[in-house]
């Protein structure tokens, strides 16, 4: 019985089980709703509960357990002598897997039968021709060993599924009896139903945490190989990054911190004054039709993909900062330059900043503006020297959270401003970031065991750790603005 | 007509600072005041009194234009402060709030501190030639705002730290730094305590020999104890208006004696 089909009919016994609640808890109530302590479908629910809950929690440990613990019995019987050079054990298990699986798959299409297999030996029979004949491919001819090994897997695999989906729904039923046979009219279904949502929301806030710190952890973990591979000193204070592939190649982060940092400078330099003076626009001046078109028209350029800002970068801004700027100022000849990417960017964090200082300004008690008019202060004075004061914190937030985006940014910066590193402050010749050099590292035909490709997840960690800081910064500033009105 | 306000014969011996009439206010299409005649005396507290919605927080936001601020607010009618027609297009709405001040409901000062708040409205329109001047300035509101004793030590702390009842004396004060002529109060003792009500009332009573105060209040006993005239609105009409004394003890109107009595509201 497959695993899917064993966690159909769980659902189906606590579906039943779900109505078969609600009649017992109305007809122990004498019919009667109202002499219950909680509403008829609460009951269902808790049968519905017991009846999946625990069978569905047994199935999926079992689905987790079962690879690992069929392994471990199999992976004894393949020969040394069996793998061959430059191979692994871990890859023959591989082969067990793909033979099992074509066995079952020649079962189903008739071409052998469970007596065949039983009697089949690889030293005998061309395994491989038989497979290829029902569609599974192998890579190399099956030693008997192998083949007895996937024999056994399939033997033990189809076991335990059976034993699982015995085990499973045997305890499906036994939980969903419990729970009928515990309804009376004082049952309090209701906190039983309470406590099952407070877990489900447990359980997801718990996924979000847990995948933090696995990326975390898996960063953390390949910085560490990476670090023990090359000496920290050099990542953290060369100069220069050279990558060679045949290895004593120079990994500095400096040049491209350095990028990363200008890029986003000058990106913040461009969208923090547009994007502020558009929020106080929209939030102050703006008539509501005015803000009811031009909100929705700002907060476009946050939906636009960040590519096709990139596109733009290559052959719209890119070619006019050279023809116009860069070669009549004699400052370079390149199309793909750091203002390019910075200017470009800008223009996609405009709307962080719009809609996030826009929020912070409208948050600031109508009473101050009040206040600030009734002394005769004009619009201008009032946002002036009561709202930006006051919303200062809250625009210093955006601010930073805009920062973080603006650094992690990689395809504007491809596209924009190249895969050079380098240490200049021509804002008109070629850099780039942290981003496009991990993206650079990792694509192609690589493996993961040379510092050129490890140090990836240095500069991953990095970037994370950058970032993490910023958002930390904002989240506090943001928080200590709340405190003030509340 | 009925609704027409009963206008006390004490009115004309005294200097009249404020004149209204015929003002209607629009909010969209509801029609919320209608058709009020009013006379303010100078140098005496005002007490608009009325039940909720009855109009009379509008009213007194028409006395110095703060409806501007609302977009779907209409007035029409002739507002006159010293003969002068407010709503002419010559006024500026802004230099007409420095001499009108206005007083809020809840205690709203700026996240500053004591001495800026003050300041705020004396920066804003040049009253002060210098540092000595301002300071002068500061000093002599909030002695006016009786709360100079409980601040003159920390006037850099945040206006924000003060207990609600400082709060509103400092929001009274920092209204009286712009040397204004009327004071409008809107509530002010509604988000306080028995104890800063009778502060803040005390500070009314204080406050009448110098400026025409204007104050809209839920409190019947409060327009009993600090104002000298009082007004009764009621469905955006002002039904009556005369001295305190005689609305309270002898009102001309049903509605008013109604209202007084507890009968509606």
């Amino acid at each position: 019985m497959s695993a899917g089909l064993v966690i159909l009919a769980i659902v189906l016994i606590a579906t039943i089980g779900f109505f078969l609640g609600r009649s017992r808890a109305i007809s122990q109530a004498g019919g009667d709703p109202r002499e219950l302590h909680s509403l008829p479908a609460y009951y269902g629910q808790t049968v519905f509960l017991f009846a999946a809950v625990p069978a569905l929690l047994v199935t999926i440990a079992w689905l987790l357990l079962q690879s690992t613990f069929v392994d471990t019995r199999v992976t004894g019987m393949i020969n040394d002598a069996d793998i061959a050079e430059g191979s692994s054990r871990a890859l023959v298990m591989g082969d067990v897997r793909r033979i099992a699986n074509g066995l079952n798959v020649a079962i189903e299409r008739d071409a052998l039968t469970e007596e065949q297999i039983e009697t089949m030996r690889a030293d005998e029979t061309d395994v491989r021709a038989v497979l290829g004949g029902v569609g599974v491919a192998l890579g190399s001819s099956v030693q008997q060993s192998v083949f007895e090994a996937s024999k056994e897997f399939r033997q033990i695999t189809s076991t335990l599924r059976n034993a699982m989906a015995v085990i499973a729904i045997s305890l499906s039923l036994i939980g969903g009896a419990f729970a009928l046979s515990r309804i009376h009219p004082e049952f309090r279904a209701r906190n039983i139903s309470e406590t099952a949502v407070k877990a489900l929301l447990l359980l997801c806030s718990g996924v979000a945490v847990l995948t933090t710190i696995g990326i975390i952890a898996s960063l953390v973990f390949e910085s560490a190989h990476f670090f023990k591979l090359h000496p920290a000193s050099n990542f953290f204070f060369n100069s220069t990054w050279n990558p060679q592939f045949r290895g004593g190649s120079d990994l500095g982060i400096l040049p491209l911190l350095w990028g990363t940092l200008y890029v986003s400078f000058i990106a913040l330099i461009f969208a923090v004054p547009i994007g502020l003076l558009v929020a106080i626009y929209l939030s102050e001046y703006a008539t509501k039709r005015v803000r009811s078109i031009v909100k929705p028209a700002v907060e476009i350029l946050a939906g636009i993909p960040t590519i096709v800002y990139g596109l733009f970068a290559l052959i719209t801004v890119g070619p006019m900062l050279r023809d116009y700027f860069a070669q009549p100022l004699g400052l370079g000849t390149s199309s793909s330059s750091v203002l390019t990417a910075g200017l470009v960017m800008g223009v996609m964090l405009i709307p962080f900043v719009s809609s996030l200082s826009d929020d912070v300004i409208n948050s600031v008690p109508q009473a101050m503006r009040d206040g600030s008019y009734g002394l005769g202060a004009t619009q201008s004075e009032t946002v002036k020297q009561i709202i930006l004061p006051a919303a200062l914190p809250g625009i210093v937030g955006a601010i930073l959270l805009a920062a973080s985006r603006a650094i992690g940014e990689t395809m504007i910066v491809v596209m924009g401003a190249g895969a050079a590193a380098k240490l200049s402050l021509n804002p008109f010749e070629a850099m780039t970031t942290i981003t496009v050099k991990i993206v650079s590292q990792l694509t192609g035909d690589t493996e993961f065991a040379s510092p050129e490709t490890l140090v990836a997840f240095a500069l991953g960690l990095s970037l994370f750790v950058i970032t993490l800081g910023l958002n930390v910064l904002a989240l506090y500033i943001v928080r200590k603005y709340r405190e003030q009105y509340e | 007509m009925y609704d027409a306000p009963n206008l006390g014969d004490a009115v004309d011996q005294k200097e009249t600072k404020i004149t209204a009439r015929g003002v209607q206010v629009y909010y969209g299409d509801t029609h919320a005041i209608k058709d009020v005649d009013v006379d303010i005396e100078a140098k005496a507290v005002t007490a608009f009194i009325g039940p909720s919605g009855c109009g009379k927080s509008t009213f007194l936001r028409c006395l110095n234009r703060m409806n501007d601020t609302i977009d779907v607010c209409r007035v029409e009618g002739d507002i006159l402060i010293d003969g002068e027609d407010i709503y002419d297009k010559r006024v500026d709405p802004v230099q007409l709030r420095a001499k009108v001040g206005m007083v809020f409901q809840k205690p709203n000062p700026f996240p500053k501190s004591i001495y800026d708040n003050i300041a705020y409205g004396p920066r804003i329109h040049g009253l002060a030639r210098n540092k000595a001047d301002l300071d002068e300035i500061v000093e002599k509101s909030l002695r006016r705002g009786a709360i100079w004793d409980e601040v003159k030590d920390r006037l850099n702390e945040p206006g924000t730290g003060l207990s609600g009842g400082q709060q509103q004396r400092l929001c009274i004060a920092r209204a009286i730094a712009t040397e204004p002529e009327v004071l409008l109060m809107d509530e002010p003792c509604s988000a306080l305590d028995p104890i800063a009500t009778a502060q803040v009332e005390e500070l009314i009573d204080e406050l009448h020999h110098r400026y025409s105060v204007v104050i809209v209040t839920h409190s019947m006993q409060q327009a009993a104890r600090v104002s000298q005239r009082t007004a009764f609105f009621h469905l955006g009409n002002l039904v009556e208006f005369g001295d305190t004394s005689q609305i309270f003890t002898n009102p001309k109107d049903e509605r008013t004696e109604s209202y007084i009595t507890g009968r509606i509201g």
